[in-house]
């Protein structure tokens, strides 16, 4: 129970009750907005969210998680050219 | 799925463990302790500790809400679902704890009318859709899930719902942890930190560790790559003789939480003294009550819950297991007498729980010796 799933918020279908309607891999379900109203804008259609029981607990950046991946996938070129090196070598 | 898949990429996962195995020194056995349940989930569904090297192990925490509730805790529970008129709600993995004398599915065979409901938000629904009856929420959670119940209740007060109540468990995470680092029985390297009750509370919360423990933590994204990712983090902090608190999970956790989750708490919510945790004992103001401005849906104070201490069960190791002492395996009834079906203790039960996560994936990796 305690796991969170993103998705994405499709209509905010009740401003006064901070209810919105996300979508969840294709799976479309009302959840409630209220605990993103203190960030610098209240939750908008297009935005990720991460849902929780019912609510968003939380909005994804997704310049983040892009820089997150960016930042491995760095790593993992070096990991492949470092590979390819070692294969290129023949040490005797 | 965005956010989801990118963070399970095969790849990126073989890189990370390719750096882990550098990062480690040689010679050294690192413990890392994941934290949250939610962690020890994704670890063994995806197989993240096979691809640690040998010496550097997972211990893992005391974040399974579920694992933590005490026996006693569920004796009321069952209390309240047996009280006239009322209707007991409750998240899924809750209905088979047990209780010292059964479950909530067993007082549910015995004609209580409990209902699993997938947000507190459900719970409310029900009392408004039944006004004759009394709607009971079994509200248990770490600060990740505690703000729902508080938006919940503020819903509940404002619509005027008067057949609505709660039975709250809800706990935090910092004490049990900082009695973890108290405690003799373990030797930990650093933490990797729990990213959803981060959401909440921030990162900040975590810095008394590296400040009066001098161990790094890291906050963790859930999906495997997140999580090597973390534990890679922690080793570079070790192997640079730093510690700090670092947030891997930036794109969900702002390091100073959600104001909005924490205010709801605060009006909704007061500390209690002390607050007793399955195989932990009590620990002082790590446990939530209902705050008097919102006494009149606290559940405990409407209706007459029995509040008896019991001790847990003999056979049980949970407390070991929660403490990371031991590894669920390790304990003696473990996959014999205590199965998901049939549970003896809680971290058999949700799939959050570490006992429960290693029976599920089949993950019997008794070879690996705890050192
Ligand atoms: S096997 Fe059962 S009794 Fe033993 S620690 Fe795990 S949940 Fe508790």
């Amino acid at each position: 129970m305690c796991l969170a799933i993103p998705g994405r918020i499709i209509e905010v279908v009740d401003e006064e009750l901070r209810l919105a309607l996300v979508d969840v891999a294709g799976v479309r379900r009302r959840v409630n907005v209220g605990l993103l109203d203190s960030e610098e804008r209240p939750a908008c259609v297009g935005d990720w969210v991460l849902i929780h029981v019912g609510f968003a607990i939380s909005r994804i950046d997704e310049e983040e998680a892009a820089a997150t991946l960016g930042l491995l996938r760095g790593m993992g070129e070096d990991f492949e050219q470092e590979l390819e090196e070692l294969k290129a070598s023949v040490i005797e | 799925m965005k956010f989801v898949d990118e963070f399970r990429d095969r790849g990126l996962g073989r890189v990370l463990a390719g750096e882990i195995a550098e990062a480690v020194e040689p010679g050294r056995h690192v413990k890392v302790m994941e934290v949250c349940g939610g962690h020890t989930h994704s670890i063994y569904k995806y197989g993240v500790d096979d691809l640690l090297p040998e010496n550097v192990e997972l211990v893992h925490g005391p974040g399974c809400p579920v694992c933590v509730i005490p026996m006693g805790r569920v004796d009321d529970a069952i209390a309240l679902a047996h009280h006239p008129g009322v209707i007991f709600t409750c998240f899924g993995d809750m209905i088979r704890v047990p209780g010292s004398n059964g479950s909530l599915l067993e007082a549910k065979a015995a004609g209580a009318d409990i209902r699993i409901v997938y947000s507190p938000l459900d719970a409310l629904r029900i009392a408004k859709a039944d006004p004759e009856r009394e709607v009971v929420f079994f509200a248990i959670g770490f600060e990740t899930t505690a703000p729902s119940t508080a938006l919940t209740l503020l819903r509940a007060r404002q619509e005027g719902v008067k057949n609505f109540s709660c039975f709250c468990n809800h706990v935090t995470i910092v004490p049990p942890l900082r009695a973890l680092l108290e405690s003799p029985d373990l030797r930990l390297d650093g933490f990797v930190g729990p990213g959803h009750v981060a959401t909440v509370v921030g990162a900040r919360p975590f810095e008394f560790i590296p400040d009066d423990y001098g161990k790094p933590v890291v906050v963790s994204g859930f999906e495997p790559v997140d999580i090597l990712q973390s534990v890679l983090m922690v080793l570079r902090q070790l192997s640079d003789g730093r510690c700090a608190v670092e947030n891997q999970y930036k794109r969900v956790v702002p390091y100073d939480g959600n104001g909005a989750a924490l205010k709801a708490m605060t009006e909704v919510f007061a500390l209690r003294p002390h607050f007793e945790w399955r195989g932990l004992g009590f620990i002082s103001q790590s446990g939530l009550r209902i705050s008097d401005a919102f006494a009149d849906l606290d559940a405990e104070l409407r209706f007459e819950v029995p509040g008896v201490r019991v001790a847990d069960p003999k056979a049980c190791q949970c407390g070991e297991v929660l403490k990371g002492v031991i590894r669920p395996w390790e304990c003696k009834v473990f996959g014999t007498a205590c199965t998901p079906e049939r549970p003896i203790g809680t971290c058999m039960v949700s799939s959050e729980g570490a006992c429960a996560a290693y029976y599920n994936y089949g993950r019997f990796a008794r070879d690996r010796e705890v050192v």
